[in-house]
Formats: C-alpha cells, structure tokens, sequence
C-alpha cells in the first residue's frame, strides 16, 4: 500500500525542517504514469474477463482459468515496483513493498499455479475478485496522483475498500493454500529429503502451514495500519461534517 | 574582549581541595543521571542539534561550537545492555545449541538415535571446528577485544541471538543427522577443508591481537593498523578490516569440510553483513586519516 511522493494526503504544514522532496523527475514520473496506466489497463482486462466469463457460464465455478496467463502476467509485472523502491522513484521501503508483492507473486505461482487441483476451487475467485478491484482502484489513485488530479472518489474508494477486500483476499488465499496442503503431501512436491549430498531438507507442506500462521500476526498489523491511514487521509471530511 | 569559560571547579571551602570538575560532557551526563536516576549516562544522548550527532563522554565544553549560552538537546536510547553481555549470550548459545544436536538430545531425531553418536569422523571433527570456534570467541571477548562504546541498545540481543541461535540450530540440526552425507571427495576434502580453518582461526586471532595492540588500555583513540611481525596480520597490506576476512575464511572451510547447504547459507549471510561493516570501517578509516593506504580494500584484496 504504497503512495508516491506527489499527491499524498499529508496535510501541508510549513515545515521549519528543511526537507527537500525528493521526488521522481520528469522522466521517472512519465514512467510511473505509463507504468500505471497499464497496470490499470491490465487488471481491469482481468475484471472484464471474470465478467464475460461468469455471463458465458451462468456460474462462478471455474473463472480462474478464463483470466489465468493475464493474472499471471499483471501481478508478476508488480515486482518492478521493488525496483521502483530500490532506485528510488518511489518514496517507500523496499522491504514493505518487496514483502507485499511477493506474498501475492508466491500465491500466484508457487499455490495456484502449482498445484492444479486447487484452480477450481472457489477460493480462488474469492481471492482473485478482491485483487482485481484493489489493484484497479490503487493503479488508477497512483496514476491520478502523479498526474496531481486525483478524485476525491479515487482516494476515499482506495481507503474503504479495503475494510472488506482485505479480509476477503485473506479468507480467500487462506482457504486456498489449505485445499493445497493434502495435494502437497501426497505428491512431496518443492519438498527435498534426506539423505542427500548437500545435507539439506525442505518440507514444503509444512511450509505452507507456516506461511498460514504467519497471517495471524501479519495482517492485524497491516490492516490497521490502513485503518489508521484512513483516519489520517479522510479524517477531515468527518470533522467538516461535525462542524456542520 | 569578552573571555567565556567553559569550566567550572567546586573546591572544598576549608581545605581548598578539588572536589569536582565540570568541563567535559560527561559531567553533563552525570548531572542528567542524578536529576533523572531512570536515565543512566548509558542511555543518554546529548547533541548540540535535535538531528545532529551525539556528542561524547570526553568531549571538552570549552572545544564546543557554542556562544555564551549554549543549548543541547537530549534524547533517551532506551535500555541499554553491555557489549560484553551480549556477545557472550549471543556466543554461548550456538557452543551449547549445537552440542546439544551432536549428543543428540531426545526429541531432535527419532527415539531411536537418542544419544547415539554419529559414525562418520568428519562430524566429530566438525563439532570440535565449531566448538573451538565459539570458545575463542567468548574468550576473546572477555580478555581480547577493546570496545569503543560500552553499550548498546536492548532489543539488539534479541535479534543478535536470534540469528546465532537459530542458524547454530539449523546447521547443527544436518551436520550431526543419522542421513547425515559426509563430502563426496571424502578425505583429501576434509583434510583441505581443516587447513583453511585452522589457518583463518589463527590468522583472525592475529587481527583480534594487533587490533587490540594499537589501543592502550582505556583509551579510545584510534589509529590505523598495520602489519605486524606476525606473518598473519601482513594482510592489513591489501585489506582494512582483515578480520573479517578470515572470518569469511574460516566459514568457507567449515562449508567445504560439512558440505551442508545451510552452512553455506550461513557463510553468505555474514558475508554480506560483514561486507556492510567493512565498507563502512573502511570509509571512516579514510575520512579520519589523509595519509591512509590507498592499496587496501574493505574485506575482500583488490576485489570487494
């Protein structure tokens, strides 16, 4: 949940520290507009073919693989935003952003993809509905605020949406990686077992039930953390209306 | 013209002796503690500006970029532990941790390896390696090593054990199993992977030894090092922070000796920290001192 530097809700105040923004330059910024844009383009290609696909079927069973190569392909195009972090066009840190995609980018690839059983599951579309909608509404509010033209609806839907998008992906990845697990351990697949000669073992199915318990103290976290945002990016409309 | 001291002398009234001094910073901390007794001069940061660096214990007032009136600004550090303490935790743990895997404690393997020993000789060999490690280690802390700053913060001895402890428990783990593979070039492996161990163990006491050399004891001045007439320490030629070196060494031949990825895995991951450390030792050494080597590089000759 990150916001470049140019049209972020931070209430200006004039600072006495002399911090200089230093935000991306004209070319960093045309990038980032396109980059954007095309993310925007790309999620919303997926939100059509969810549609069209459920009309064509009269069911939600099975859309995942109506929208498979252009999921795979938008969310593993997000790790550029590592770069963005790294180089520094975008003004957040490197290892939140890094953790983020790849928690998505793992789901995408190592879960779903992996284990072919679970594509039919509804979980998935659980989980692919809620991504779908936050990325285009995050996409298109990073788009706007670079170009320093973001709607008020934009950046209010960025900061409610999520109250129920975030424990739906959730629901949804948590479900998903548990349909996987007896799949995983019937075929042992990732896993390495001893003996070998680099003295090395991996269990992937335990694996995957750490990564589920690692919800637990990880997304109360980040989902106040967006609530708090909330309050700090939209508080001001509640105190007009109190005034009122 | 106005002369300003910075220094102020409480003698005793009948016997006119000297009874405090005020004209270091570290009499300011001492002023803090007694005002404020949950703040000890450990956690007290004192600056001239609320960003700026803290200044130190023996820093003069008089040598300060002040006026007639000078301001400062203070800021908590939080709780403080030794130096001492915590590299002696953070180097216990993995000593025991990993004797508790080569014994085989119950509950690691199954039932029936409980205190079984292993049969090949290079797992022996490689839990005295290891051992040997730590013990000098402990040993150097408690009567080699001279530290420049006597604390830090508190939560660092949970990460620092955190990261000893559980990469101790995640090599010791394979080295020392029942499926346990020994090298695949078997002796002539073994017997190259000892030599390289054996020969950076040494060569990093050296460093420790000379590094502790160039500071008298309770000083803090720094100076750059330089080779000795220990044919170990001649690396400071091409090298500033040449214990690192040959502690990248050491775990190299430790690597080769156990051939275990997740010793490997170890190996890299100091690397790259002590990479960090040596980068910036070695731009500090440079912004102190005109006259320093050009020849030497952080850690790795010529290379890195």
């Amino acid at each position: 949940m990150s916001a470049p530097a140019m049209g972020t809700s931070k209430t200006a105040h004039s600072d006495s520290s002399n911090k200089k923004k230093k935000g991306p330059g004209t070319l960093a910024t045309a990038y980032l507009v396109i980059y954007n844009v095309v993310m925007t383009a790309g999620w919303l290609v997926i939100a059509v073919g969810l549609v069209r696909a459920y009309l064509a079927r009269g069911s939600y069973h099975g859309l995942y693989y109506s929208i498979e190569k252009p999921l795979k392909f938008f969310q593993t195009g997000a790790l550029l935003e590592i770069l963005h972090c790294a180089v520094g066009i975008v003004p957040s840190s490197v290892v939140l952003t890094g953790f983020q995609v790849m928690s998505r980018v793992f789901l995408t690839w190592a879960v779903t993809h992996s284990v072919r059983e679970v594509q039919s599951e509804d979980s998935v579309l659980l989980f692919v509905v809620a991504w779908t909608v936050t990325e285009i509404i995050r996409y298109s509010f990073y788009t706007f605020s670079l170009l320093n033209h973001l709607p008020y609806l934009i950046k209010w839907a960025r900061y409610t949406f999520f109250i129920v998008l975030y424990p739906m992906g959730v629901a949804g990845e948590l479900l998903t990686i548990y349909a996987a697990l007896p799949y995983v351990q019937k075929t042992g697949l990732y896993s390495i077992t001893l003996p070998n000669k680099y003295n090395f073992s991996f269990d992937y199915h335990t694996f995957l039930i750490l990564v589920m318990v690692s919800y637990i103290p990880l997304f109360p976290q980040l989902y106040f953390h967006m609530m708090r945002q909330r309050k700090k990016v939209l508080g001001h409309v509640e105190e007009y209306s109190k005034v009122e | 013209m106005p002369v300003v001291f910075f220094e102020v002398e409480i003698l005793d009234a009948k016997t006119k002796d000297k009874l405090c001094f005020l004209d270091k910073v570290g009499n300011i901390f001492t002023f803090i503690f007694t005002l404020y007794p949950q703040w000890y001069p450990a956690r007290q940061s004192i600056r001239l500006d609320p960003k700026g660096k803290s200044l130190k214990d023996e820093d003069v007032l008089q040598h300060l970029p002040v006026g007639t009136t000078a301001t400062f600004y203070f800021r908590d550090l939080g709780a403080q532990i030794s130096w001492v303490t915590v590299f002696l935790t953070e180097y216990a743990g993995p000593l025991l941790i990993y004797l508790m895997f080569y014994f085989r404690v119950p509950f690691i393997y199954a039932p029936k390896y409980d205190f079984t020993t292993s049969k090949h000789w290079v797992v022996h060999l490689a839990c005295m390696c290891h051992s040997f490690h730590y013990v000098k280690r402990l040993l150097e802390t408690l009567f080699v090593h001279r530290f420049s700053h006597g604390t830090m913060p508190l939560r660092n001895i949970f990460k620092n054990c955190t990261y000893y402890w559980g990469f101790a428990a995640w090599m010791a783990y394979y080295i020392n199993h029942p499926l346990y593979t020994p090298p695949i070039y078997g002796e002539q492996q073994i017997r190259l992977a000892l030599i390289v161990f054996l020969f950076c163990q040494i060569g990093n006491f050296s460093i420790h030894i000379a590094l502790r050399n160039l500071r008298p004891p309770g000083s803090k001045t720094r100076k750059i090092p330089y080779p000795t007439k220990n044919p170990f320490t001649w690396i400071f030629l091409l090298v500033s922070c040449p214990n690192y070196t040959y502690e990248l060494g050491s775990w190299l031949g430790f690597t080769l000796m156990t051939q275990c990825l997740p010793v490997a895995a170890f190996t890299l991951v100091g690397f790259i920290q002590m990479t960090v450390w040596a980068k910036g030792k070695h731009r500090s050494y440079l912004k102190e001192f005109r006259d320093y080597p050009t020849l030497r590089s952080p850690i790795l000759p010529f290379i890195l």
